[in-house]
């Protein structure tokens, strides 16, 4: 069954995670933990149809992302054929595995825009977090995206040990003379989650970054843009996640699985369905793991009758169920949620922690080996063991 | 309100932004890096004359031929590209 008309929602973003191969360890990585199981990833010919299909939907964005886009030796190519079908293309990048050639190859085949991310603005910093002697290459690359007329576009996410730097990243983004700053606060899914207590910054760091981000913003207003946004551990008003569960957003796993956010694959009780066996169609107006949130219908208490659900679509399903063991809840950043004094406590006993940083548990950097051990850890199941609160 | 243009100038969509015509959304749209401007009818016939050739008069005059039920059209483009210009859309050529 085909369905079409201009009311239903269209997959405008599609996010390509060509593969979770990374030559980085970031430890706020928000892929899955369970990456060292995508061995099986999609074939050129199968991405393309996958770009065709999505096209023909409506998708008019494509990110190319992973893991480390630049691991794929057929990027070029899927970019060329992105392009051809009139996609407007993104790609998300460490910067590691690019060199000018490919930087002018990307340029030939149709590429509009290259995201840099940078770990921190110190080499030493931006070294140990990346896991890898990264800084320099990086800093290259930067300088080469602008002279082939990229939009120059730069991400950090921050965290706990770089938040205090926010002035010197955004003085050495405006020297490289980016566009565009995406100050990208860590969403603690994935590896971040894992690593949350390590990472969660206080609440005076943050106001802090706050205050110096909004400085910037009007010091250089139109000429360079600043993005930052709160923790939203902080707010007591949830995201309005992907704008809604299948209403925008279609991401595609290394493997082919279809989620309608890059973290959705933790979620019990969907299987998600596979961009081998269905068409994009199928998947993004058919699949029963689409419809599963989208709209309004499923809606507990307070949602069901929240006058700002149009809004924030009661937050995101992902903090729902990590945080409350059910992805139906109310996102617990909510203030109305039953859950939101939980996570306060819990968010003070963090902030607490950072200034102990001694009696924390060591980071677990992002890698294959750390992958394998929590596979094994999970004793077979995906994603996390248990909601990280107790459902009460 | 001050205009940014007068009718000898000559506009392009600046690097930032792609214009397109978007099939499944059956009108233009404005791209840049990971988002998108959705144009109402009357900006997207403006914003695709403003190739890089044209001088604002002649748009206003080309718009003019084209839709003659419009009326006096003039000072409605000259405020949208000074909107279009704030938004850093489109730069003098």
């Amino acid at each position: 069954m085909t369905t079409s008309g201009s009311s239903l929602p269209k997959p405008l973003w599609l996010l390509a995670e060509l593969t979770y191969r990374c030559p980085l360890q970031c430890p706020y990585c928000s892929n899955p933990l369970d990456i060292a199981r995508y061995t099986n990833e999609l074939r050129t010919e199968d991405w393309v149809r996958v770009f065709r299909e999505a096209r023909a939907l409506g998708a008019v964005q494509l990110g190319f992302s992973g893991g480390e886009a630049l691991v794929r030796k057929d990027l070029e190519e899927l970019i060329a054929e992105a392009h051809r079908l009139g996609f407007y293309t993104n790609l998300l990048t460490s910067g590691v595995g690019m060199d000018e050639r490919r930087i002018r190859a990307f340029k030939e085949a149709g590429l509009d825009h290259i995201q840099i991310s940078f770990q921190a603005s110190t080499e030493e910093l931006n070294n140990f977090i990346a896991g890898k002697d990264s800084f320099r290459h990086k800093l290259e690359m930067a300088r080469l995206v602008k002279q082939y007329g990229y939009p120059m576009v730069l991400c950090f996410v921050l965290h706990r040990h770089n938040t205090d730097q926010v002035e010197q990243i955004l003085d050495m983004a405006h020297a490289l003379q980016a566009d565009y700053v995406e100050l990208a606060t860590t969403q603690y899914y994935g590896w971040a989650l894992l690593n949350r207590d390590q990472l969660f910054p206080t609440r005076e760091q943050v106001q802090r970054a706050e205050a110096i981000a909004h400085r910037y913003q009007e010091k250089l207003k139109g000429k360079m843009r600043t993005l930052y946004v709160v923790p939203d551990y902080y707010e007591d008003r949830p995201k309005a996640c992907m704008r809604g569960w299948g209403s925008i957003f279609l991401t595609v796993a290394p493997d082919g699985t279809a989620l309608p956010c890059h973290a959705a694959g933790s979620l019990p009780g969907l299987t998600f369905p596979n961009v081998r066996e269905h068409d994009i169609a199928w998947i993004w107006n058919e699949s029963q793991d689409f419809n599963r949130f989208r709209g309004f219908g499923w809606m507990k208490e307070p949602c069901r009758t929240c006058p700002e659900q149009a809004k924030d679509f009661g937050g995101c399903r992902c903090q729902a169920y990590l945080l409350t063991g059910d992805p139906a809840n109310a996102d617990p950043v909510c203030s109305k949620s039953p859950h939101h004094g939980e996570l306060q406590a819990r968010v003070r006993a963090m902030g607490e922690g950072a200034s102990v940083d001694g009696d924390l548990a060591p980071i677990v950097f992002r890698n294959m080996r750390a992958s394998k051990r929590q596979i094994a850890l999970t004793a077979g199941t995906l994603g996390y063991p248990r909601p990280l609160f107790p459902v009460p | 309100m001050s205009l940014a243009f007068g009718p000898d100038d000559i506009l392009r969509i600046a690097p930032m932004f792609r214009l397109q015509w978007e099939e499944s959304q059956d009108c233009y749209v404005l791209l840049y890096p990971e988002g998108m401007v959705r144009l109402n009818g009357s900006a997207g016939e403006i914003l695709s004359r403003c190739d890089g050739h044209r001088s604002v008069g002649a748009i206003v005059a080309d718009l003019k031929a084209r839709f003659p039920e419009a009326g006096s059209l003039e000072a409605d483009v000259y405020a949208f590209l000074s909107t279009a210009h704030d938004n850093q859309w489109i730069q003098p050529a």
